[in-house]
């Protein structure tokens, strides 16, 4: 390997042969570079999808309630079903052990927010403190709501980055400030930011109680969400989301006089469930790349092998010349494999260095929404090389065993 | 310098045998410069790779230079080659992409010789067939005259103990292929011995000993009055 003489003689052969030199190099290195950049596209892809469903807590249960659909107790379908904050009471006492974060839900329909002369129609929500839990959102400046808030039923609302941005424009400062709100005056004490990007990020949240009593209310709510406990295992959690979501749904059933079989009257989106689904996904292009990966890599290998067994057959009659004059089998061997490993090393360097430059300054500009921040593991491809310097070598060593082993008097016949 | 007594060598084709050589005994002494001779078909090239190592016979004795040449494997045999013969053929056989110079060069890379010793080797036997000037150029460059005497100088530049030539002159006009004799006569008068396989007659006379060869035995050995390859020029 360290034989000064031999890499001499190597370097004079692929001076001498670049077509020779470039054709296995370029083989080589797009099989790397294809490689690469679907292993790449594939984490993006992944990337990607997994940023879509980091909208909000992974283990997130929503329950809301529509209209009957089937006759129950003499009671006619197509009654509209409304849950109430006994409801949420209930189940919040019920499970008290289970839960993690709880909150109910009450929707203000006619969401035009003001501020000066700028306005704007948000979803306006009456929640519970914990939403800020449940909906994965972060503080950037202030902070969200409180229990005592709630309590006291202030008129304080938390507001979304899009909102503050589009209201409060220039202005820097919101907190403190005062917007209107169907007239009424509310508080800004927080805004909030959320992975699941501007869409939930135009939002203005305020107490529950303040929501029911200022906008007639009563004590209806739209909606619930609850987060179970985290689990040993995702298996584990979840069953126990599965657990709580049906019995809360024979728990509303029951209480409300709904058919057990109604499919319309209860929903519940259980986000495990969702995830279960997210993760096979995540599994199944996993899995695809992979097998796409793997079908390259073959194909590089085979051609790799494919490119060693011609040159092996081209030099035939140079390996008898070499001989007649006294080259050792070995040597022969050794000069084929250690000019094959060399190429296909250095060509496979190029495509891997080619392919990560160009993840690297390209990858960030693809802004689709199912590909984020194409990467690739650089151990996987720092294997991928070695395994095609490898291939190349083993499919080399044959065809070059066998040539370093005929007599040189047929070599010598070879035209 | 050779020894062979017995030889025998036959090429198996599917079913078939065919009895090429038929108990050959054959002495060279050091020095000499022989001819083989015979018409086409009668073993001449077959004789004389074996005595070259580059095949093998199927029974008989050979021995070069007091060592018995026999189940040599790959190696062993290489390493004789390299050492003790010099290969001369009538397809030149030089590497296409190495210019004149590395071609002359090769063998000593297979002594293990270090390069820059080796090209400066390499340059003195070029040289001395009056090629220095060529020695940049690659074969395809080169004449055919030209390129037989780069591969004899390849075959000199291990200073084997006999240099073995199959039709040295079969792909040259006549001027050429006496100046290509010239040269081997040169060489033999150094006291290098030499086996030159060739049918045609005038170059067996340049030589001093023709071995006539029909069906794959000896059937005439005679020395003869070299002609100086030079008075026909
Ligand atoms: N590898 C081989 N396989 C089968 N038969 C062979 C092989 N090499 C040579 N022969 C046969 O052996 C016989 C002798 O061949 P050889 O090459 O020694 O003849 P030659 O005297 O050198 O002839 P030429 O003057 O035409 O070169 C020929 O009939 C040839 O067909
Ligand atoms: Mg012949």
């Amino acid at each position: 390997m360290f034989d000064l003489e031999r890499w001499e003689e190597i370097f004079d052969t692929i001076r001498k042969n670049k077509l020779r030199t470039f054709l296995t190099g370029l083989s080589v290195a797009s099989g790397i570079f294809i490689l690469v950049i679907l292993l790449g596209i594939g984490e993006g892809m992944r990337n990607g999808i997994s940023q879509e469903f980091k909208r909000d807590a992974a283990n997130i249960i929503y329950i809301y309630t529509g209209v009957t659909s089937k006759e129950h107790k003499g009671l006619n379908p197509g009654r509209r079903i409304q849950m109430k904050n006994e409801d949420f009471n209930y189940t919040a006492l019920k499970h008290q052990d289970d839960l993690e974060y709880r909150s109910s839900v009450f929707r203000i329909w006619n969401g035009i927010v003001n501020y000066g002369k700028e306005s704007g129609s948000y979803r306006v929500e009456g929640v519970y403190p914990d939403y800020q839990f449940l909906e994965n959102s972060g503080m950037i400046e202030g902070r969200f709501l409180n229990y005592k808030d709630h309590d006291n039923f202030e008129k304080v609302v938390v507001v979304g980055n899009k909102v503050r941005n589009d209201l409060f424009k220039d202005s820097k400062d919101p907190i403190g400030k005062y917007v209107q709100i169907s007239g009424i005056n509310f508080k800004v004490i927080g805004v909030y930011t959320d992975p699941g990007g501007e869409r939930e990020e135009s939002r203005v949240f305020m107490p529950l109680s303040t929501a029911q009593r200022v906008f007639g209310g009563a004590n209806n709510i739209a909606n619930m969400a609850f987060t179970l406990e985290p689990e040993e295992s995702f298996e584990a959690a979840l069953a126990a989301s599965n657990r709580f979501s049906t019995d809360i749904e024979n728990q509303l059933k029951e209480s409300h006089t709904i058919a057990p079989d109604d499919e319309s009257a209860v929903s519940i989106n259980n986000s495990l469930e969702n995830a279960k689904r997210f993760y096979d996904l995540m599994d199944m292009i996993k899995f695809f790349f992979w097998g796409v990966g793997i079908c390259t890599i073959i194909a590089g290998v085979v051609g790799v092998s494919n490119i060693m067994l011609i040159i092996v057959k081209e030099r035939t009659r140079e390996i008898g010349i070499r001989k007649a004059l006294g080259a050792e089998p070995l040597s022969i061997v050794g000069m084929v494999l250690h000019e094959s490993i060399f190429v296909t090393a250095i060509a496979g360097f190029i495509g891997l260095i080619a392919s990560l430059l160009l993840l690297e300054f390209v990858g960030p500009l693809i802004e689709t929404q199912y590909i984020a921040n194409p990467a690739v593991n650089f151990n996987v491809a720092l294997t991928t090389v070695f395994i095609l310097v490898l291939a190349g070598a083993i499919a080399g060593f044959f065809p070059a065993w066998r040539a370093a082993r005929i007599k040189p008097i047929v070599a010598l016949r070879d035209e | 310098m050779i020894e062979i007594k017995d030889l025998h060598k036959s090429y198996k084709m599917g079913s078939n045998s065919l009895h090429v050589l038929k108990g050959i005994n054959f002495n060279v002494a050091e020095g000499e410069l022989v001819s083989i001779m015979g018409s086409s078909g009668s073993g001449k090239s077959t004789l004389l790779n074996i005595l070259g190592m580059l095949d093998e016979a199927d029974s008989g004795s050979y021995t070069l230079d007091g060592v018995p040449i026999k189940d040599l494997n790959e190696k062993i045999a290489a390493r004789y080659r390299n050492k003790f013969l010099g290969f001369i053929f009538q397809s030149f056989n030089l590497i296409s992409y190495k210019n004149a110079l590395d071609n002359v060069a090769l063998p000593l890379y297979y002594q293990g010789m270090k390069r820059g010793e080796r090209i400066e080797k390499a340059m003195s036997y070029l040289e001395k067939v009056g090629l220095a000037d060529w020695a940049g150029h690659l074969p395809n460059e080169l004449s055919g005259g030209q390129k037989q005497r780069v591969a004899i100088a390849r075959a000199l530049a291990s200073d084997p103990k006999m240099l073995l030539a199959d039709e040295p002159t079969g792909a040259l006009d006549s001027k050429t292929s006496y100046e290509v004799m010239n040269l081997i006569q040169e060489i033999n008068d150094e006291g290098r011995t030499i086996l030159v396989v060739t049918h045609e007659p005038d170059i067996a006379a340049m030589t001093k000993r023709i071995v006539n060869l029909k069906d794959g035995k000896i059937i005439q050995d005679t020395r003869v009055n070299q002609v100086r390859a030079l008075e026909n020029v």
